[in-house]
């Protein structure tokens, strides 16, 4: 796959101005321009964003993010290397786009339109969508100073995405507005790449760059530290420069995969398999996997599902008191169920291997294996069943 | 030469920044479009009362046209005048005005100063229209001269371009550049011949024995040439000299090369700046 964007040994200073007001007297009298420090905001920095993927930029703060984002929107210019994208290019950066406070949404929706490259009748198309998508319908047309940070961001980004860019970069907006809001912008990016575009962000919420993002970019004080696939970039940073347990953040921490798991069986009571049971049934699950190597009591662990995402039950192998020792090869455990008592529908089976102590992931699949439970006998509402028989005593 | 090629292809931009500045302009003012009418009545009335009435300054016949009238001489002038003398200090404004866009979004700079003049050059060509209208009212007969009035305004625009982005992007660095051109611009105004006709002007001036040829001095002033160019089109209805026109269309665009030049390069750290 060819680049998107090649970031090829970018360096970036900003003057710092010893004092800011900027008079030509003062600038005759030192026969230049006001003195300056300089400050290496990028330092030397090259990588290649492949087409078609979501690429995250992560450091602390003042790391050079956004200076690298601005650089490659060609806001700023770079002092030294270069930087080539391929394709449109539409960028949202912190505090929203450049809309001009005394036009309403709708003029700003035109002018911003066009100077992301389209034509009238291009924007005339788009318009209904972009204005649907921020839900700001009522305000369209009052001049954007009297919109809330929430509304000019939602309107901003939906021009952004809806200009059809084949490279969207997005800094750390997504941050601001509610939930809802946030969803519809993951979905919207989702889409995107399915599509093939290529998305660049850059964002503090790790979680979320971990959940979007195939590679991501490590930046330290202007330097890159390390680029590669996201998980390895993230528990890198982690681990090593903020010295924090991803767990801690409610990230997992990355699979060992000494063991893996392969799938989940489901068997009947006559030992033969029944990939639809019905409710009430006897059942065991039977989990294949396969080992790397030798491993001294794994956890495993699995849980389900309904179709709707509630969580009906989970269960360890270590609350049960259950140790073992896996060897290399295929293997398989069992979990008996003497009676299926969940109401008939869809549901899917998450897989997990842990360590022995149960901190370190080895193997964990968030959908295993998803299989319906037909009706029987049995009679309920909700998601589970008692089990339990009515009985009128005389 | 590439300039050229992003004008024209951003040129959807252009128009839609020329718009933006029009309907900026006016909101929220219950006149609106008015004013752009009401601004220059008001200084005609202004000029024509203390030049033309108290200081009674007497207006060239028109040859051939004939014509003799203190207002419509001071319109042909000073309309053409107002539009160099908003142009230049609006384009200097042009970029920190517009400070949000050019830190959020890439797009040629350029274009904000180009459609700065160009919402100007909109509320000129409309003036001019109103005094050629008023002209005609008056009997000058201007209508086959139009042609050479909008050489002259294109001419002109040109050379309030350069003008604007050698400033404007000056103004970005040193922010004194707007105030000095602030202090400069009555000056430009009373060393150009638009409230009293050149001939008030002598020859030569004897200062401590010598003589300093002072009308020839006049003459190099690009805007002297640029309001005698327009009187004689609009208010004597003759040809003007094709040296003056030459010497015009040179200075044009010998300022819009340097000002894409000196733009050029401080266009570089704009967005830090800004
Ligand atoms: N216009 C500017 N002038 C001077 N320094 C700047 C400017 N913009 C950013 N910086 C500095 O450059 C460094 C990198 O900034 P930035 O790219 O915004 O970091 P990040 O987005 O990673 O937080 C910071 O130390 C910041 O103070
Ligand atoms: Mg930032």
């Amino acid at each position: 796959m060819s680049a998107a964007i090649t970031v090829d040994h970018v360096t970036k200073r900003y003057r710092l101005y010893h004092e800011r007001n900027q008079s030509v007297k003062a600038a005759i009298m030192r026969g230049r321009r006001a003195r300056y420090d300089e400050f290496l905001a990028l330092d030397d920095v090259s990588f290649e964003i492949r087409e078609g993927i979501a690429f995250g930029l992560i450091g602390e703060n003042g790391s050079g993010k956004s200076t690298m984002l601005k650089c490659m929107a060609r806001i700023l210019r770079t002092d030294a290397g270069s930087i080539t994208t391929r394709g449109k290019l539409s960028a949202l950066l912190e505090l929203g786009a450049g809309f001009h406070p005394e036009l309403s949404g709708r003029e700003n929706v035109y002018l911003n339109g066009a100077i992301l490259g389209l034509s009238r009748r291009e924007i005339d198309q788009r318009f209904d969508a972009i204005v649907d998508f921020s839900g700001i319908e009522q305000f369209i047309d009052a001049p954007v100073k009297n919109y809330s940070s929430g509304m000019y961001v939602r309107l901003g980004f939906a021009v952004a995405i809806n200009v059809d860019p084949e490279i969207l970069l997005i800094d750390e907006v997504l941050a601001v507005g509610d939930q809802e809001f946030q969803n519809k912008c993951t979905d919207k990016i989702a889409s995107m790449r399915r599509e093939g575009r290529t998305i660049v962000v850059v964002s503090h919420a790790l979680p979320s760059v971990r959940a979007l993002c195939d590679e991501v970019a490590l930046l330290e004080h202007g330097h890159l530290i390390r680029t590669g696939p996201a998980e390895d970039v993230i528990d890198h940073y982690l681990t090593e420069i903020l010295s924090i347990d991803p767990a801690e953040l409610g990230i997992p921490r990355r699979a060992t995969g000494e063991i893996h798991l392969d799938g989940v069986e489901i068997i009947g009571a006559d030992g033969r398999p029944r990939p639809e049971p019905t409710i009430g049934d006897a059942v065991t699950l039977r989990f294949h996997f396969t080992a790397r190597e030798r491993v001294v009591e794994p956890v495993f662990g699995m849980s389900f599902t309904s179709s709707d995402g509630v969580l009906v039950t989970g269960c360890n192998t270590m609350t049960s008191g259950i140790r073992m020792v896996v060897e290399p090869g295929p293997g398989h455990l069992d979990l008996e169920i003497p009676r299926l008592l969940v109401a008939p529908g869809r549901y899917h089976i998450t897989g997990t291997v842990y360590d022995r102590e149960h901190t370190t992931p080895i193997h964990e699949v968030g959908d295993l294996h998803a299989f319906h439970v037909a009706e029987g006998t049995l009679r309920t509402s909700g998601i589970t069943s008692l089990g339990g028989t009515w009985r009128a005593d005389a | 030469m590439s300039q050229v090629r992003e004008y024209v292809e951003r040129r959807e931009l252009l128009t839609n920044l020329v718009l933006r500045e029009l309907r900026s302009r006016y909101k929220r003012s219950t006149l609106g479009w008015t004013w752009s009418l009401l601004n220059p009545l008001s200084s005609v009335l202004i000029y024509w009362a203390v030049f033309g009435v108290f200081l009674e300054v007497d207006p060239p016949v028109g040859d051939p046209s004939g014509q003799d009238n203190f207002v419509l001489f001071l319109l042909c002038a000073l309309i053409p005048w107002n539009f160099f003398s908003n142009g230049v200090m609006q384009s200097i404004e042009s970029l920190v005005v517009n400070a949000g866009l050019i830190r959020k979004v890439y797009f040629p700079r350029e274009l904000l100063v180009a459609s700065t003049v160009g919402g100007l050059l909109v509320t000129f060509l409309i003036e001019l229209g109103v005094v050629i209208v008023i002209l005609l009212a008056a009997g000058n007969m201007v209508l086959p001269w139009i042609p050479v009035i909008l050489v002259l305004v294109a001419l002109q625009t040109v050379m309030v371009v350069g003008i604007g982005l050698l400033l404007s992007a000056a103004n970005v660095y040193f922010r004194d550049v707007r105030h000095f051109i602030t202090l400069i611009m009555p000056v430009l105004f009373y060393s150009t011949p638009i409230v009293y006709p050149i001939t008030t002007v002598p020859e030569t001036w004897r200062i401590a024995g010598r003589s300093i040829p002072l009308r020839d001095i006049y003459g190099f002033n690009p805007l002297v040439r640029l309001v005698t160019a327009y009187r004689d089109a609009m208010y004597s209805l003759r040809m003007p000299a094709w040296d003056t026109l030459a010497y015009i269309a040179v200075w044009a665009i010998g300022l819009l090369l340097l000002g894409q030049w000196v733009f050029n390069r401080l266009d570089r750290r704009l967005a830090e700046e800004v």
